[in-house]
């Protein structure tokens, strides 16, 4: 028997934060709009927590009177489509994978809350940011909390609107509204293979909901690969365009140019791993085709190694953390492909933990430096911003993977579950740690570049941040410091009745071992690299990007991914949209038939106008004359007129 | 002579004469109400055609005895009596308005 736990309330208190804000929030006065703001997502998380208290309550042991919760613990809100065979529901599922995920959304989500109303405090539409933050909450939960495919894709279609309109925020800035728009577009794109993936699924099992598909599945052992593999790789595409892989992770850079706050939250700790969050609720569909499973894996890798090189060289302060963000989703990705649903799930949670940090005290640098986002202009911060400082070192420690902090943990399951895997996933492993030394090396470029050294901008006077910011800070280096001392393997015992015990198999111990020392050792390289280049002999960076001009410009540019997409595909595009579809389609096709027929409306016109000649006797005329022709019509014996030259009518006439 | 005329008198005016009266009466209506200049003439035209109809009615009426006939003249007449005081109130604002009651010249509405 299953006692219910009000999931419903968990979207809906941002929801109707969103609504009262959003409508109201011009006229409030600004201590309420913060008010509103934030007991949304305080009861959320005060939501998830009760959940989660009876569910902890449930596996330990003390007895009755708490046993009333047993999971997947499912609360259905009504039918919302039954038509035919085809049915969905408002269904709410509340797993080991969705507490998790909601803990981390309500908590992080309801810390950056409150560092927002610090942050944005003399912004203008200071109602308006709330209001989409709290959106943001509502779609997001929604997301993570959906029993079935349609209303998961809801919630999926809702943050990228809520990322569409923080990125957009300041509206009046170009770059702004174009990073928003192209965000939009590329997220589209991916959302478009979660669409043929339903509609796969949808053909295949007939029905949406998580439960069933995998009961299915369960009941036919022997199904593998084929239609699965296709309608994997489709959901796949979806996560590539959410959670910013390759092909499809352009976007996420660029949605630097939103609030910072908006940055750690949306596009760092949660909204970007909602695909890693997809293929781990869709996972029993990955287990059954190797080739899909094997495509994320490449895919995750691939990105991870591509984004640390181009987070190497990048200045602005955002962007590195941007291109970590994409580089550590990577992780994640690559912690699917090789079945670790449990692995990248913690460092999923990890990963909020430190970059939602990292963002935040970015955001702190930035707040403090008066706007100023290039890193070359900072410097010397240390004793400016002493809490900022010391919780950035913890975040930078965390995702550099020094131990004991929180990246530590999670980095090394994943790499351990792609080493174990053996054949050409160590390959795979050793991207990895490429890039975990990559990582390490950037991240401690832009530690010393910020904190370190002496200020190389003497215009402006840093200060520290004021509480409602460095608060969430500390929390959150707190769990950055102690958030992966939970352990993978226990982690991984937790989540295993959501996403399978693959994992759970740990090898030997002795291996793990060998391989975590070796992964510290690789950061600790990575961490000596830049303190020779950036704090010993500063003047070194600009030697070396002289002396190494054609790769260091090539990782400058990004690659010329951006240059690239522009010239093959929006260029094309636009070409195909002004001269065919504008020339052609509009102006020829379309406005050559709005002018046919106004031109026909216009020849009638201008032939019965004759007709009304404004002259009295002309109408009688023709009074009499239609008069006189009805007469005729009904007084002639027109039957059998006709009857006489061989035509038969059926109407009666006059006899 | 005198028995001859009495005799007449006793005989009743056969059906299609009055018809006849009526289609010239009407026909007399029409061709005023095309070819005539004046509005008020034009009008007085209009009066014939309704009262050509009219008698069309109540011959109609007599013949079959039916006293429906009878009852659409006094429809008739209302409607013409009314119509009449409402069209000879525009007249009347016409020309005021434009000093001639010749039908060529009252054309504002032409395009």
């Amino acid at each position: 028997m299953n006692g219910s736990l009000h999931l419903w309330l968990i979207p809906l208190l941002p929801f109707a934060g969103f609504l009262l804000n959003g409508i109201l929030g011009r006229k409030l006065p600004k201590a309420l709009v913060t008010a509103i703001a934030l007991l949304a997502p305080l009861g959320a998380f005060g939501v998830v927590l009760n959940a989660a208290s009876s569910i902890y309550m449930h596996f330990v042991p003390p007895g009755p009177g708490y046993g009333n919760i047993s999971l997947p613990h499912v609360e259905n809100h009504g039918t919302w489509i039954n038509a035919g065979l085809f049915h969905a529901d408002f269904s709410f599922v509340l797993d080991q994978l969705s507490l998790v995920m909601l803990l981390i959304i309500t908590g992080v989500g309801l810390l950056i809350h409150i560092y927002s109303v610090g942050y944005m405090e003399h912004e203008d539409g200071y109602w308006r940011y709330f209001a989409y933050l709290n959106l943001f909450l509502f779609f997001m939960t929604v997301l993570v909390l959906a029993g079935n495919a349609l209303l998961m894709f809801v919630g999926w279609e809702g943050v990228g609107l809520a990322s569409y309109l923080l990125i957009g925020f300041w509206f009046r800035k170009t770059s702004a509204v174009d990073a928003g728009k192209k965000a939009f577009i590329v997220n589209r794109i991916g959302d478009f293979g979660f669409l043929i993936g339903m509609f796969l699924l949808l053909a295949n099992f007939g029905t949406l909901t998580f439960s069933d598909i995998a009961a299915t599945l369960t009941a036919n052992p022997a199904w593998t690969g084929g239609v699965l593999t296709a309608t994997a790789l489709c959901l796949f595409v979806g996560a590539t365009g959410k959670s910013a892989q390759l092909p499809l992770y352009v976007w996420l850079p660029d949605a630097m140019e939103g609030p910072t706050p908006v940055s750690a939250l949306i596009h760092a700790a949660t909204m970007v791993t909602a695909g890693v969050y997809m293929i781990a609720r869709t996972h029993f569909l990955f287990d059954r085709s190797p080739y899909a499973l094997g495509v994320v894996a490449v895919i995750g890798a691939a990105t991870a190694l591509f984004a640390a090189t181009i987070g190497l060289v990048q200045t602005d302060i955002k962007r590195v953390l941007a291109y970590s963000t994409v580089s550590q989703l990577g992780y994640m990705f690559l912690g699917c492909g090789v079945a670790a649903y449990s692995a990248a799930i913690f460092h999923l949670m990890t990963h909020a933990f430190f970059k939602a940090l990292l963002f935040l005290a970015a955001g702190s640098v930035i707040h403090g430096m008066g706007g100023e986002q290039d890193m070359r202009k900072m410097g010397g911060l240390r004793e400016r911003m002493p809490v900022t400082f010391w919780t950035m070192t913890i975040a930078v420690l965390a995702i550099a993977g020094f131990f004991p902090f929180a990246g530590f943990f999670s980095k090394d399951a994943i790499l351990y579950a792609a080493f174990a895997q053996g054949g050409t996933s160590r390959v795979l492993w050793f991207v990895g740690l490429v890039t975990a030394l990559l990582t390490s090396f950037y991240m401690f470029r832009l530690w010393y570049l910020t904190f370190m050294g002496e200020s190389r901008n003497h215009d402006v006077h840093p200060h520290e941040s004021p509480w409602s910011m460095t608060g969430p800070l500390v929390i959150l280096a707190v769990l950055s410091a102690c958030g992966g001392w939970i352990g993978s393997g226990r982690f991984g015992e937790f989540l295993s009745p959501a996403v399978g015990t693959k994992t759970a198999e740990a090898g030997s111990g002795s291996l793990e071992l060998i391989l975590s020392i070796v992964a510290v050792l690789v950061a600790a390289v990575g961490w000596y690299i830049a303190d020779q280049i950036y704090r010993a002999k500063p003047e070194r960076a600009a030697s070396l990007a002289t002396s190494f001009a054609g790769p260091y410009n090539l990782l400058a540019h990004k690659y010329y991914v951006d240059e690239i997409y522009g010239l093959v595909i929006v260029k094309p595009v636009l070409a195909l949209s002004r001269f065919f579809l504008e020339w052609v389609v509009d102006v020829a096709i379309l406005g050559g038939l709005a002018w046919l027929l106004g031109g026909i409306a216009l020849l009638c016109g201008a032939i019965l106008q004759r007709w009304q000649s404004g002259n009295l006797r002309s109408y009688a005329a023709w009074l009499a004359f239609g008069a006189a022709a009805l007469l005729l019509f009904v007084l002639l014996p027109w039957t059998s007129l006709l009857a006489g030259v061989g035509i038969h009518v059926g109407m009666v006439t006059h006899q | 002579m005198n028995s001859n005329y009495a005799q007449l008198l006793q005989q009743d005016v056969p059906l299609s004469w009055y018809l006849l009266l009526s289609a010239v009466l009407f026909s007399l209506g029409i061709v005023g109400f095309l070819i005539k200049r004046n509005l008020i003439t034009v009008f007085m035209s209009i009066e014939l055609m309704l009262n050509a109809v009219n008698l069309s009615f109540v011959t109609f009426a007599h013949q079959w005895h039916a006293v429906k006939g009878q009852i659409f003249v006094f429809f008739v007449m209302m409607v013409a009596a009314a119509e009449a005081a409402v069209g000879l109130a525009i007249i009347i604002a016409v020309f005021r308005a434009r000093a001639t009651l010749a039908v060529d010249r009252i054309d504002l509405m032409k395009l």
